[in-house]
């Protein structure tokens, strides 16, 4: 039985072609790019080759592009580089709703001192863009806001924000890891000083990412040691992931257009067919401004980690909201600032497409999907039941 | 992925006794939709006084179906008076164990289990009603109910509270009122074994007595085993072997390790343990 992968906001397959791009440099062409021998200094160039194409992805100068382990490393970076760079900011501002790899450094910085202000999302997870406005005027501030939501696909409006942030003089960092590759990022036309790119989520491997540094942005570098990098990331080159990287970006920039119409094509009909399906279920987020590859539904009276399980028993991938499924024991803290009832928040599941996702696939789960949620149903005390029949 | 037995998936996957018993004797529902899971128990009594029939309806995780699934077979044929001393960790053991982060589902098993025999007993008066000082808002979860979890199952740090009770898996902000209840269970420290020279036999028996239950019997009793002191004879100890631990290959070990090496460090370094044969 082959593998239904509907997980891809956790992480995605390797695109066979990138693949073929890094294998040599992990097989042959291993050397040390720093090197004064022409074994290893030749490799140099494919490091550069691929910064362009990071670059060429994000409209951005390949002088802007660091490498760094991904996406985790790259937010607190940014958020740690900036703040130790420019001591007059004493104020972060950012999202309930952010990954947590934004959220703990900025409450790391909470409580080193900082004024910490986390702005809050409506009822379809979009910003609350009027508690901007006041957070802002203690300036210079540091904002960190997502491009794309990874549970629910919710997209911020980033290329509206940038400018207005920009003549705020604020410092702005977007974490882009779920948006770049399905929706336009471009930083020549959208003034961020900082984005962060994930290579894993992009059909790369995983511990590989970027950093997008504007010209001119104070950064302290998080990680010392060496030079490479221009002395903004130390450390020898992962050479074979920023070659990844770079095909990874390069095969996104040429196909994003195709395959987030068929992504959103067969994502509509994924989550038109559950919500037919399923009784007392429902979208979670706004159905307009979002990724084209994620939806988020909830189904009342039964819990997500045992929907995954069953769904795992069929070799179908995904993944859910609830406390149970994530080790700790309070319900996704997206859904949560979203003011979702608890009688949903607990049932919820994300399903993710990527370019390699099939009709085959949407079909497997439509089938099976309604089967596992009558079962659990079946089970669960909070199913209002039928009064008896007549009157 | 949790590593769940493969009882836990088998009673998860094919959870027994769904359902509910519309003229139960005894009716038991603990948890709530905003708690992430619910257990609601029913049992009927047959006429010899035993529990003829258990049925059960959860909201919640895989390990919180098959904790409810598994303790509905486990207390059908039961007495009621044997059904009360159903422990979580019976129920953990049902099902060949629980990760420790969902020890919180065998809980809310007995929790339920008890509510419904307490409602049994109170001729279908009694609801559960939280007593005490509710010291987790986020998950209504009581000192008494910390107290005696933390107790039962030899609880030492707020994390294990948290995975076994859940207090202290949401905000927080109740892990040093947690911290303060461990505390306060500790037993008091101890009395560095007398100095005074001379042992007589009564103190001797004492010590023997307090090292037994403080520091043997809990090992013991968690591999469901047990020890009693027959008698002691100046320097040499006779004890009888019980429970699991009567007929164990390992009997000569255990007497060797556990019952006469803490004799050995508490009372006086002179002890010898036998086994007192019948």
């Amino acid at each position: 039985m082959s593998v239904v992968y509907l997980d891809n906001n956790a992480t995605t397959q390797p695109d066979p072609q990138v693949l073929e791009a890094m294998a040599p440099f992990l097989r042959e062409r291993w050397g040390n790019p720093s090197s004064m021998h022409a074994f290893g200094g030749n490799v140099r160039r494919h490091v550069e080759q691929a910064r362009e194409q990071v670059a060429a992805l994000l409209g951005a100068d390949p002088s802007e592009i660091v490498f760094t382990s991904g996406g985790t490393e790259s937010d607190n970076a940014a958020i740690r580089g900036l703040t130790e760079a420019v001591p007059a900011v004493r104020t972060v501002i950012t999202s309930r709703v952010e990954h947590p790899a934004v959220l703990e450094p900025c409450r790391h910085l909470k409580e080193k001192g900082y004024t910490e202000i986390e702005l809050g999302v409506d009822e379809e997870g979009r910003l609350r863009e009027e508690e901007l406005g006041a957070a802002l005027k203690s300036a210079p501030v540091f904002v960190s806001l997502m491009w794309a939501n990874n549970e629910t696909g919710v997209l911020f409006p980033i290329p509206r924000l940038a400018p207005r942030l920009k003549a705020a003089g604020a410092f702005f960092h977007t974490d882009a890891v779920q948006a770049a590759g399905k929706v336009p990022v471009d930083v020549s036309r959208v003034p961020v000083d900082f984005l962060t790119l994930s290579g894993h989520k992009l059909h790369a491997p995983k511990g590989i990412g970027a950093l997008y540094i504007r010209r001119g942005t104070p950064f302290a570098p998080l990680i010392l040691g060496g030079h490479q990098e221009r002395n903004r990331r130390s450390g020898t080159e992962n050479v074979p992931g920023i070659v990844a990287l770079g095909k990874a970006c390069e095969l996104a920039r040429l196909r994003m257009e195709e395959d987030s119409r068929r992504m959103a094509a067969l994502r509509d009909r994924l989550e038109q067919g559950i919500l037919a399906s399923c009784p007392d279920s429902r979208r979670n987020g706004d159905s307009v401004e979002r990724l084209p590859n994620t939806t988020n539904i909830s189904f009342h009276y039964i819990e997500g980690e045992a929907i995954l399980y069953h769904l795992s028993d069929l070799q179908i991938c995904a993944s859910s909201g609830s406390a149970c499924s994530s080790g700790s024991l309070e319900p996704s803290h997206v859904l949560r600032a979203m003011g979702v009832p608890f009688t949903a928040v607990h049932g919820s599941i994300r399903l993710s497409l990527s370019r390699f996702t099939t009709e085959a696939d949407i079909e497997a789960i439509l089938r099976e999907l309604p089967r596992i949620v009558a079962k659990l149903r079946a089970l669960s005390p909070f199913v209002p039941r039928p009064a008896a029949k007549g009157g | 992925m949790w590593e769940y037995s493969d009882k836990v998936l088998d009673h998860f996957r094919n959870p027994r006794n769904v359902g509910v018993i519309e003229d139960a004797d005894g009716v038991g529902e603990v948890g709530s939709l905003a708690c992430g899971d619910a257990l609601k128990l029913t049992f009927k009594l047959g006429p010899d006084g035993r529990i003829a029939d258990a049925k059960f309806q959860t909201f919640g995780c895989a390990s919180a179906i098959a904790s409810s699934s598994a303790l509905t077979e486990m207390i059908k044929g039961m007495t009621v008076e044997e059904a009360s001393r159903v422990t979580n960790q019976d129920i953990a053991d049902y099902l060949g164990g629980l990760p420790e982060q969902k020890m919180h589902c065998s809980v809310m098993g007995r929790e339920a289990l008890e509510a419904a025999i307490e409602n049994y007993r109170s001729g279908k008066k009694s609801k559960r009603i939280l007593e005490g000082k509710v010291i987790c808002t986020c998950f209504g979860v009581t000192e008494e109910e910390i107290r005696r979890v933390a107790q039962e199952n030899h609880l030492t740090t707020v994390e294990q509270v948290t995975h076994y009770t859940k207090a202290g898996g949401g905000c927080g902000r109740c892990k040093e009122d947690i911290a303060r209840i461990l505390e306060s269970l500790k037993p008091p420290a101890e009395a560095p074994p007398s100095s005074v020279g001379r042992l007589t036999m009564v103190k001797k028996v004492r010590m023997i007595e307090e090292v037994l239950d403080r520091d043997i019997r809990p090992k013991l009793r968690k591999d469901g085993g047990d020890v009693e002191l027959v008698d002691v004879d100046g320097d040499v100890v006779y004890v009888a072997l019980r429970g699991m631990c009567a007929n164990c290959q390992m009997a000569e070990f255990t007497l060797r390790e556990l019952v006469e090496k803490p004799l050995r460090e508490f009372v006086s370094p002179s002890m010898v343990v036998k086994e007192a044969r019948p």
